[in-house]
């Protein structure tokens, strides 16, 4: 009870400041708190909305998966970003190459994804053990190499139909419809109505929940899940206990790099290429999920839901005029800061109580002072 | 005359222990006054709190005579102490002069008058009898030089009263010799001097007065007249503990643990551990004496493969482990009972249960080579809390809220129920109750008569004496002396440990 209490303590806590902040910020623009409340939360009760929320949940939930992996054992990767971007062009090149079965052209593409992301996280893990170079520093180096070397040049190279292209044809050659995997608006249909608006569900929605599955089991019951949480929660004693540090960092950034890989491909599923002006930024955006959901896979369910609850927001905002869009983005960097601090608070409440409540739960079954 | 520090009745609890218990000590305004005692003694405690590092639970405390009343180390500073720690504060990349200034630059309009902060360091030089080039690179100084420019520093501020903390514990004997000659010319220039050191051929060189601290307490305050190593030896160990009791002898003729010609260097290429042989054979309790510092950790390391060695061979019931990796060795029945629980033992923050797989999760019952088995783990960790009297509600609280004895029961526990043919016990009673340390202590003897082979290195000599088959003594990265623990007193191996007794070399080897 009580620790179910504490659990729930920081984020009530950290959702109602937000309000309290968010209303204060709201004011100041000149808007009225009230009706843009009302605006957003009228708009999320829709079935439509609903769907554009999933939809851009889904990558920001794998985002932060493969910023968390990283977490978990003090390892920064800002790198998603180059990762994901670098691993959606060369998977879409590669779909568009080829023409098999459905579920074998999936999994190609997926596979070329999580082995492209993968490996350019690992550059970062190697030159981290060998030469010493800082994971922040060498992912962020490694963002732009890719992004505006990597990807420009081989996205020129790769555009569909060199000589005339249009708007319309601008990226790379389309993916056959064998390699993408279909949406699942029939699945919720069997629940709810009709989706309207010609709104598709993401059939990456799915992926993303193994993803979190998968994640989960790591870190409860593999062996590997083990090291890698005892690496960061004392890298001397993970140490004595034969857990090989060099190995975990590289294998650390490898795995957070194959999740990181698996980002784009909702896009790519949607668009059906590599189009030249992808959506930026879910790596960063990763980071913040993962931070608000602690690396937790059910709190980052949470933590990616709202986040993209209030980037749909956005649009909604600037449709109704209730207030303007940046606030989102302002929100978004407010719920941040007041749950890193209330977690941080409740944290070191709940480490004393704990301490205070072991030491009382013996003296009363011993009838004997433990020392103090 | 008023003595430049009087502490009286200095208290100070932490969890589980009382690092300072009613502790008294004077010291004369110019001379060099040495505190020693064991590690784990209290000497740290207390000066962190002359220092203002930290607050005093009980007690008053006296700066030339007047009561102060310290939160933090500037106060201190203020009324003219100057600590100079162990482990240097100095930034590589600036020069002397600058470090000596760093956070109390003299300026104008933001501006650093360097030139004027060089005269001023030129006449603190002088007067002190220290040399320093000012424009030297730290990052080119030699150890002995970069604590000169600690020392220094404290006197640039214009501290009266040194504090220095175990300074010879990172020297070579030459550096010792010209440290001692910066001390006397302080001397001479009218400061006071505080030097914690437990090297008792250093103490009766160079001080004036000792204090003697024993488990928190001053057992002993005295000038530096007629005293001997033998008797600070006596006084830091203690003579009224009872001797564990030492059993009959389970020695058999298999070797355990074989090491040979083994050299371990440190990060700079010094080789602080020095063509080491020795043998553990099963049923046998190995037991290393040493100052600490001695090349005892480094040695730790190389065994369980946390350090790399630079010659020399180990064998582990006849299986070559010089290059196999941490977990081989580990899967291979070495366990490992860190010297600070904190550091290598726990994962605080993780439940009991987590705490006891770490170093055995890749083998039954706690996992696997890809799985964590959960249930065997957690029953597992119930059989230790039962049988190594774990007391703690359940399994699921974090290491942390364990008081020390029980967090070093649970260490010991998981341990010894892995099965091992070799256990590396490192301080296994340091910093825990009587009550605990009995337990601890049963328990090694309990698996010495089930053939085990360890290896203990204490500082706690009678625990040394009591649970050992054979002790070693290692100074200066070699062992000097093998003795038996029939017939040695604390008083004895102190002296070896101080080199100031010696055996001759084969008899050692």
């Amino acid at each position: 009870m009580r620790k179910l209490l504490f659990a729930l303590a920081a984020p009530v806590g950290a959702f109602v400041l937000t309000i309290i902040i968010s209303s204060i910020a709201l004011w100041m623009f000149g808007s009225n708190p009230f009706s843009a409340y009302g605006d957003m939360l009228g708009h999320a009760a829709k079935l439509e909305t609903q769907v554009d929320i999933l939809n851009r949940a889904t990558p920001l939930y794998i985002s932060a998966v493969a910023a968390a992996i990283g977490f978990r054992m003090n390892l920064f990767n800002i790198g998603v970003e180059g990762q994901y971007l670098f691993a959606f062009l060369i998977a879409a090149q590669v779909g568009s190459l080829v023409v098999l079965p459905q579920v074998f052209h999936i999994l190609l593409i997926m596979t070329v994804a999580v082995l492209v992301g993968a490996a350019y996280a690992g550059i970062a893990g190697v030159l981290k053990v060998t030469r010493g170079v800082n994971e922040v520093i060498s992912t962020i180096m490694l963002n732009a190499i890719a992004i505006t070397g990597l990807i420009a040049l081989l996205q020129q190279r790769w555009q569909a139909d060199q000589e005339n292209f249009t708007s319309t044809t601008l990226g790379t050659n389309p993916i056959p419809e064998s390699g993408l995997i279909p949406n699942i608006n029939g699945i919720v249909e069997i629940f709810t109505r009709d989706i309207g608006q010609g709104k598709q569900l993401t059939g990456m929605l799915i992926v993303a929940i193994l993803v979190g599955l998968a994640y989960h089991f790591l870190l409860t019951r593999m062996r590997f899940g083990f090291d890698l949480r005892a690496s960061g929660a004392n890298p001397f004693a993970a140490r004595a206990g034969g857990i090989p540090p060099k190995r975990m960092v590289v294998a650390a950034m490898v795995l957070s790099g194959a999740a990181a890989g698996l980002i784009g491909l909702v896009e790519l599923n949607e668009k059906a290429k590599f189009s030249p002006n992808p959506i930026k930024g879910l790596g960063f955006a990763g980071i913040a999920v993962a931070l608000l959901g602690r690396n937790n896979p059910g709190g980052m369910v949470f933590a990616a839901l709202l986040f993209a609850f209030l980037d749909v927001s956005a649009g909604i905002l600037q449709n109704t005029q209730a207030a303007t869009k940046e606030i989102v983005n302002i929100m978004q960097g407010i719920v941040l800061l007041v749950a890193v601090i209330a977690y941080g608070v409740t944290a070191r409440i709940q480490s004393r109580e704990e301490a205070k409540a072991t030491a009382e739960a013996l003296r009363a079954t011993e009838g004997m002072e433990v020392a103090t | 005359m008023t003595a430049a520090i009087e502490l009286i009745g200095i208290t100070k609890r932490f969890p589980g222990v009382i690092a300072n218990d009613d502790v008294n000590l004077t010291v004369e305004k110019g001379e060099i006054h040495a505190i020693c005692g064991e590690n784990g003694a209290g000497k740290s405690t207390l000066m962190k709190i002359l220092y203002g590092m930290q607050p005093a639970d009980e007690g008053r405390m006296l700066v030339n005579g007047e009561e102060v009343n310290f939160s933090t180390p500037n106060d201190a500073i203020d009324r003219g102490i100057g600590m100079v720690h162990q482990h240097f504060m100095l930034a590589d990349q600036l020069t002397v002069l600058e470090n000596i200034i760093l956070g109390a630059e003299p300026t104008n309009g933001g501006v650093i008058k360097f030139k004027e902060a060089e005269a001023h360091l030129a006449k603190v030089a002088a007067d002190y009898g220290l040399t320093i080039d000012p424009n030297d690179m730290i990052e080119s100084l030699e150890v002995g030089e970069r604590q000169r420019v600690e020392i220094i520093k404290v006197l640039y501020r214009g501290a009266e009263i040194l504090i220095l903390d175990e300074p010879t514990a990172v020297l070579v004997p030459q550096e010792v010799e010209a440290l001692f000659d910066n001390m006397r010319e302080l001397k001479a220039a009218g400061s006071t001097i505080i030097f914690i050191d437990h090297k008792l051929d250093e103490v009766l060189e160079i001080s004036d007065s000792i204090t003697v601290l024993r488990h928190g307490k001053t057992v002993a305050s005295m000038p530096n007249e007629g005293v001997t190593a033998h008797d600070l030896a006596e006084l830091m160990v203690g003579s009224e503990l009872p001797t564990p009791e030492t059993s009959e002898s389970t020695v058999t003729s298999t070797v355990a643990l074989d090491v040979r010609e083994v050299t371990v260097a440190d990060e700079d290429g010094r080789n602080v551990v020095e063509n080491i042989n020795f043998q553990i054979h099963k049923g046998e309790i190995l037991g290393i004496a040493g100052v600490e510092g001695n090349g005892q950790s480094e040695l730790i390391d190389a065994i369980i493969g946390t350090a790399d060695i630079r010659q020399g061979a180990m064998s582990l019931l006849g299986t070559d482990i010089s290059n196999m990796s941490v977990r081989k060795r580990r899967e291979l029945g070495i366990a490992y009972v860190p010297e600070d629980r904190h550091v290598e033992g726990l994962m605080l923050d993780a439940p009991l249960w987590e705490n006891a797989a770490l170093g055995h999760q890749t083998q039954s019952p706690y996992g696997s080579r890809w799985l964590i088995n959960r249930d065997g783990a957690r029953t597992q960790t119930e059989l230790i809390k039962e049988e190594f009297d774990v007391r703690t509600p359940n399994i699921d609280v974090s290491a942390h809220a364990l008081s020390g004895g029980n967090q070093q029961k649970l260490i010991i526990g998981r341990e010894l129920t892995s099965n091992p043919s070799l256990l590396i016990a490192a301080h296994p009673t340091r910093g825990i109750d009587v009550g605990a340390q009995a337990a601890v202590w049963e328990q090694i003897r309990t698996a010495r008569a089930n053939g085990l082979a360890t290896l203990l290195i204490s500082a706690d000599l009678d625990e040394l004496i009591g649970l050992s088959d054979t002790i070693v003594v290692m100074l200066r990265g070699r062992l000097v002396a093998r003795l038996a623990p029939e017939d040695v007193t604390p008083r004895d191996l102190g002296a070896y440990m101080t080199g100031a007794a010696t055996q001759n070399s084969d008899e050692a080897a």
